[in-house]
């Protein structure tokens, strides 16, 4: 098991090396003037040499390149070039802004996605079954923002439920909080149930048509004994994985939430700095994002280990 | 060993009548057409039928256990005088724990993969009401009673931690935790090698001893049906269409199907210099065939007016009552039984004075795994002359894999080994030969499903291969295609079908078309006929031989089948965890003095015509290559093992005979002594 | 190990193992093959009559026709795509016409109201499907194309160059599609032909990746072996062999992406709205209108939004079904 931890920690870290070379290759395809194009067409030259030499663009792109690699791994990542201000000061508290919107999400579409699939594969095929799967297909491939501004429009207009504005007022309670935050939330929940349903539905479907099931049958277990003593800890792997992706994935929808619920998270940070060519800031949430996705899609694989003996066990020798 | 418990009052498994249809496009198709049958307790009943026959699904639906397109639509199942298709789902519940198990086919899927064994047999006995502590010991006992050496760390283990053998013997062990009234057996041993399945067997036969459950065993191996059974039913197309006491059926045989089956087997040393072997012709009718009379009707060759307006009645054959045939014409019987095909013409023992076309030197092939190496050829030295057929025997890592893939440059071998063709060395990987060397060796490889593109017409398959290989084009080519289509008994209208569109022994002969498209000197069949049906595989190994004698073309032939290779091969080399243990000319191999693993490989195989086969039995599994055994790799499973010698140095291959050499430290008399003594 | 195929599965039961959860014959055991007559065909009737598997051929598209599902998408799509080609030739105003009075209701004159600027949105959403349809396919077939050439490369060579490979796909894989996409089209600016070379490049890696596995599942298969062993070349092997075999798979991921394309092109247009031109993009204007949903104004928002989740749903519907009838068969 330690074995096994410490290469899939090892493999984390190439990738999330490679992950930062992406992400500075595609911010700096295009050589040109960072300053001039911050500052503007009517900037003085003076000044822009000067905030070149400041934020550091004027060093050769290799020594670039390894700052920006460093930074990633210290969490370092440098300054606004806006603000001045420290990225971290500006990210770490967005990030935990959209962290709690992410995890209202997650709370509510876990269990209800993964009922829904264990209850679909029992009825594989019928009527109950196609409602859900095919519901998970539509729901999933909607876009977030345009669930979030369905939504807004018939709960914020037509019936007056919820809030336009996400934030809450500072010294909100947390139940009080969650009254601004579920809608937007309930917007993800929608995107992601899908997915998760689909893949625990195909688990549990798999686990049903296994021969291990047919051995616990003949057995003389009953239908729901062999599904919850056998089944399911087999079936739940891929779900989980699926899981972990999501939570990654799930800082790209969040973007279009909150714009629509104008709710100040990372996404909100990232299309700001977007606008404003705020590299750093853009650089440093889009590698937080990939961190998460790391970390997430570890435990994931830690989880996974601890239910599945052989791949603790096999790849421990 | 057969001895028949008289038919008695009580019986453990009624099945009367039982009618099972699959739905498949919203269309019934049958698939057991009317299947009766009992089963006395204690006593074992085998099933036997090749693929397609229905006889799976006899013993599924017994135990109510059909897929969901699958519904039993008349007759019943009774187990100790209670009907199976009447229960309700808690009756069935109890039933299954209490009065039922089964044994699968592939005892690897049959375990849940994340759940300790020992919770698994644990859940059986709790589920008869023991206490967990009771369950554990009951657990303890269980795996003893299955001769497992330490069964409280095989408690500790998961299934994938076991060995197939291991796992099977745990399946059964769960199998036998209620002492149930009726034991099914699915194919237990398919799947697991020769040495490994003896055991099972053995095991198998001393636990029906001390049980008195009735044994349904389904098997497509009628040697293990025979050394297995009291009884026999002989399925065909949905039906049993003879049963009886097993000796007596595969003796004398009373059904036109059951003659076909027993004849398209290699039997009684039968080599193809003597004879051919008998195909059945035609082929099983699909699934849901409307057949309104005689089922094996369209491949009958005794079938006349009668056969094909009355269903043939239960005939009574002999005055006990013990057996039946369903067959209007079982008098005719001798007629078929008479019809022995001719020998292949042109085919000799190939002589000394034959020309050596391959002669392998010093071949090993290593793998890297994970930094470590792993031998899986070593010092492989063989010769095959022209026209001749070597086959190659052995289990799981002996390497005979990986031999065909180094000859044919799939693998290229380590340095310092050669391959030799016509005397001249050729390169190790196949890229790097020349067309010439490319065209002289192909191979036919075990399954056909894999072996041909599925997305190709047969026509471009072979056109593209007589093109790379001849390097003739266009017209000629195409000619040449047809030419070889029509030797090798394919129709035009074949060439124009995608694989998925022909029956497995078709696909075989357009995968042996090919490999002949380009006049090879040497083929290497991989288990050719391994996936095949018995009367398939016999049409498969006769055209093997007549391509043989029609092409001199020498034959490489890889197969775990005693008795095909006994048929087929003028020479046989055994091989064990990458060394060859013994080679020579096939009588030899078979009649001994033997290295004492083949003696075990021979001892293993259950033979259908029940003559005695020495009871060598081998302890233990077979080591990895990875971590081969020190001295002789053979000497941890040997039962005549010296010790102090074997463990420290690998015997020499040395001859003992004219063309037959072993590689063990017993003197060949020593050997011969030990071997002729029972 | 290299004797892994000394383990001998019969196919024999398997077909007819009950355990198995849905039994399904054969394809070549489908018919019902009338007796042969001559003896030569009695030897190698073996053969499923070719006009059965010609019916099984037309029984798989007949299946997917009558899938409610995919007749709904593929009528959605063809909506769209009619929209799109006939663009304000059918449109009851012209998209850009902006002389109706601003924000008016839904009406008879004016089905979907009209926006901040006094523009038909029923016009508008029937305008705007041409540039998704225009952008999001294209950049799916690009994503494809990239996606199938890597992946036959990463699954057929192995080796070291699947392991690069890989770990550049993995990597690809941590992020978001949209934050990827956002990211480039900061630096590279927003023209449709930076949107379709963005997203195509951001689809390479999960095409990529899905055809390694089917590749691979290929490459150990005898087939290969035996071109090999008559001297076909990497190329040959690769596109002439295996691919028709991948196809299935890569049809199923043509139709996801698209279905993913439309959803990545319309959120990238919904938050990368800087100052936006006139035409009428969906996801654009969205953005252009979300804002005022607060003051009751919901139909500007409403309809692009609606039009761009029944695009969507629509080409998901047709690509579920093709997967389904597919991996049937």
């Amino acid at each position: 098991m330690g074995r096994y931890l410490l290469r899939r920690l090892a493999s984390a870290v190439v990738t999330l090396w490679l992950l930062a070379t992406i992400v500075f290759l595609i911010v700096n395809v295009i050589p040109g003037d960072v300053g001039r194009r911050v500052l503007g067409p009517f900037a003085l030259k003076e000044d822009v040499a000067l905030f070149n030499h400041r934020i550091g663009t004027d060093r050769p792109l290799i020594n670039q390149y390894f700052s920006s690699i460093r930074r990633v791994f210290t969490l370092d990542f440098g300054n606004s070039y806006v603000s001045g201000d420290l990225v971290r000061k500006i990210v770490y508290p967005a990030l935990f802004r959209s962290g709690k919107l992410a995890l209202l999400a997650f709370v509510i579409t876990i269990p209800v996605a993964i009922a829904a699939g264990i209850f679909a594969a029992r009825r594989q095929d019928k009527v109950s079954d196609r409602v859900v799967v095919n519901t998970g297909l539509a729901t999933s491939s909607i876009p977030e923002f345009v669930t979030a501004a369905v939504l807004m429009s018939i709960f914020c207009v037509h019936w007056k439920l919820g809030k336009v504005f996400a934030d809450p007022p500072s010294g909100t309670s947390v139940i009080g909080q969650l009254r601004y935050l579920l809608l937007p939330a309930l917007a993800m929940v929608i995107a992601y149930f899908g997915y998760i349903a689909r893949m625990s539905r195909a688990g549990v479907i798999h686990g049903l048509q296994s021969d291990y099931a047919r051995t616990a049958t003949m057995k003389g277990l009953s239908k729901g004994q062999v599904m919850r003593r056998h089944i399911l800890r087999n079936a739940l792997a891929p779900t989980i994985t699926v899981i972990s992706v999501q939570i990654g994935y799930l800082f790209g929808g969040i973007i279009g939430v909150e714009k629509v619920f104008n709710y100040h998270g990372l996404g909100s940070t990232m299309l700001s700095a977007v606008i404003s060519k705020d590299v750093p800031v853009l650089q440093g949430a889009v590698l937080l994002v990939g961190i998460i996705y790391m970390i997430s899609t570890l435990l994931a694989d830690v989880l996974i280990a601890f239910l599945n003996p052989r791949v603790r066990l096999e790849t421990a020798r | 060993m057969t001895t028949i418990s008289a038919p008695s009052t009580t019986t453990a498994l009624a099945v009367e009548d039982l009618e099972v249809v699959y739905t498949v496009r919203g269309v019934d198709r049958a698939v057991l057409r009317g299947v009766s049958f009992s089963i006395a307790p204690g006593e074992a009943y085998g099933l036997v039928g090749e693929s397609g026959c229905g006889k799976s699904t006899t013993a599924y639906a017994a135990l109510r256990y059909l897929p969901r397109n699958g519904k039993i639509v008349g007759g019943r199942v009774l187990v100790g005088g209670d009907d199976v298709t009447n229960m309700t789902t808690s009756q069935l519940q109890s039933f299954r724990a209490t009065e039922a198990s089964m044994v699968y086919q592939d005892p690897a899927q049959a375990m849940n993969p994340s759940v300790k064994i020992g919770r698994q047999l644990i859940e059986s006995f709790v589920l008869l009401g023991q206490s967990k502590a009771d369950a554990a010991k009951s657990a303890l006992e269980s795996l003893d009673r299955v001769r497992i050496a330490d069964p409280a760390r095989v408690m500790d283990r998961y299934p994938f931690q076991l060995s197939g053998g291991m796992q099977q013997r745990v399946v059964i062990a769960m199998a036998l935790a209620c002492d149930p009234k009726l034991l099914v057996l699915d194919e237990p041993t398919t799947g697991l090698d020769a040495t490994v399945e003896a055991e099972v067997l053995d095991l198998v036969r001393v636990l029906r001893k001390e049980s008195n459950a009735a044994v349904l065993l389904i098997a497509h191996n009628l040697g293990i049906i025979r050394s297995l059974c009291d009884r026999v039913g002989v399925m065909y197309a949905g039906r049993i269409v003879e049963e009886g006491p097993s000796h007596q059926v595969f003796d004398d045989p009373q059904h036109p199907y059951t003659v076909g089956l027993l004849r398209s087997l290699p039997r009684h040393g039968v080599r193809k210099t003597e004879r051919a072997l008998a195909t059945i012709p035609g082929m099983l009718p699909l699934i849901g065939s409307n057949l309104p009379t005689c089922v094996f009707l369209d491949r009958c060759p005794l079938a006349d007016e009668t056969c094909r307006t009355v269903v043939p009645p239960v005939a009574p054959v002999g005055a006990d009552g013990l057996r039946f045939t369903r067959c209007h014409h079982p008098d005719r019987i001798p007629e078929m039984i008479e019809a022995l095909p001719d020998a292949p013409i042109g085919i000799l023992a190939p002589s000394d004075a034959n020309p050596e076309v391959l002669e392998l030197t010093n071949l090993s092939k290593t793998f890297k795994q994970r930094g470590s190496e792993v031998p899986a050829l070593v010092d492989v030295d063989l010769q095959l002359a022209e026209g001749e057929t070597l086959g190659i025997v052995g289990e799981s890592g002996s390497g005979k894999s990986t031999l065909a893939k180094t000859i044919l440059g799939i693998e290229s071998a380590d340095s310092g080994g050669e391959v030799a063709l016509d005397g001249n060395t050729v390169a190790p990987n196949t890229s790097s030969r020349s067309t010439a060397d490319k065209r002289a060796m192909q191979m036919v490889f075990q399954n056909p499903d894999s072996a041909l593109n599925r997305s190709w017409s047969v026509r471009r398959i072979l056109t593209r291969s007589v093109e790379k290989l001849t390097g003739i084009k266009g017209d000629a080519a195409n000619k040449r295609v047809e030419a070889l289509a029509a030797h090798l008994r394919l129709t035009p209208r074949h060439l124009d079908l995608k694989p998925r569109q022909l029956s497995g022994g078709l696909k075989q002969r357009v995968a042996i078309a090919r490999a002949f498209a380009g006049d090879p000197r040497i083929v290497v069949c991989d288990e050719p006929t391994s996936a095949l049906d018995v009367s398939v595989q016999a049409a498969i190994l006769n055209l093997l031989a007549d391509l043989q004698a029609e092409e001199k073309v020498s034959y490489v032939f890889i197969t775990h089948d005693m008795g095909v290779v006994r048929y087929l091969a003028d020479r046989i080399a055994v091989m064990y965890l990458g060394r060859i243990q013994e080679v020579g000319p096939t009588d030899d191999v078979f009649n001994g003095p033997n290295h004492p693993y083949t003696e075990a490989l021979l001892s293993a195989i259950p033979s259908v015509d029940g003559e005695p086969t020495s009871r060598i039995r081998l302890e233990g599994e077979i080591p990895s290559p990875a971590n081969p055994p020190t001295g002789c790799v053979f000497h941890p499973r040997c039962p005549r093992v010296i010790p102090g010698v074997c463990e420290v140095t690998e015997p020499l291959l040395l001859e003992v005979g004219p063309g037959h050499a072993m590689r063990c430290h017993i003197p060949i008399d020593e050997l011969r002594r030990l071997q002729s003594s029972p | 190990m290299s004797d892994s195929n000394e383990f001998h599965p019969r196919p024999e039961e398997i077909i007819s193992t009950p355990g198995a959860d849905v039994f399904v014959p054969h394809t070549s055991l489908t018919s019902t093959a009338t007796p042969p007559t001559t003896p030569a065909e009695i030897e190698l009737s073996g053969v499923v009559q070719v006009s059965e598997r010609q019916l099984a051929r037309r029984e798989n598209w007949r299946l997917i026709r009558r899938r409610p599902a995919f007749i709904i998408g593929v009528f959605i799509v063809l909506v769209w795509t009619a929209c799109a080609v006939l663009g304000d030739r059918i449109t009851p105003h012209s998209p850009l016409d902006y002389r109706a009075g601003t924000h008016l209701s839904p009406r008879a004159k004016f089905p979907f109201g009209t926006d901040e600027q006094g523009r038909d949105v029923l016009s508008r959403v029937m305008a705007g499907a041409r540039d998704v349809l225009k952008v999001a396919p294209l950049a799916a077939l690009l994503g494809v194309l990239f996606g199938v050439i890597v992946g036959m490369i990463m699954g057929y060579f192995g080796g070291w160059l699947d392991n690069v490979l890989s770990r550049i796909v993995e990597a690809f894989l941590a992020l978001p599609v949209i934050l990827l996409a956002l990211l480039a089209v900061t630096t590279l600016g927003a023209s449709p032909a930076v949107v379709i070379g963005v997203v195509a490049a951001l689809f390479t890696p999960v095409v990529a990746r899905t055809v390694r596995s089917a590749v691979l599942a290929e490459r150990d298969l005898d087939y290969v072996t035996s071109a090999k062993l008559r001297g076909e070349s990497s190329a040959f092997v690769m596109f002439r062999e295996i691919l028709p075999n991948v196809s299935g798979p890569i049809i199923v991921e043509l139709t996801v992406r698209i279905g993913y394309a439309v959803f990545t092109v319309a959120t990238l247009a919904f938050v990368s709205a800087g100052p936006q031109p006139p035409s009428p993009d969906w996801g654009a204007q969205v953005s252009d209108a979300f804002r005022v949903i607060s003051a009751g104004i919901w139909w500007t928002t409403f309809f692009p939004a609606a039009a761009i989740a029944s695009l969507v749903i629509a080409v998901n519907l047709i690509a579920d079904s093709v997967q389904s009838v597919l991996e049937a068969s």
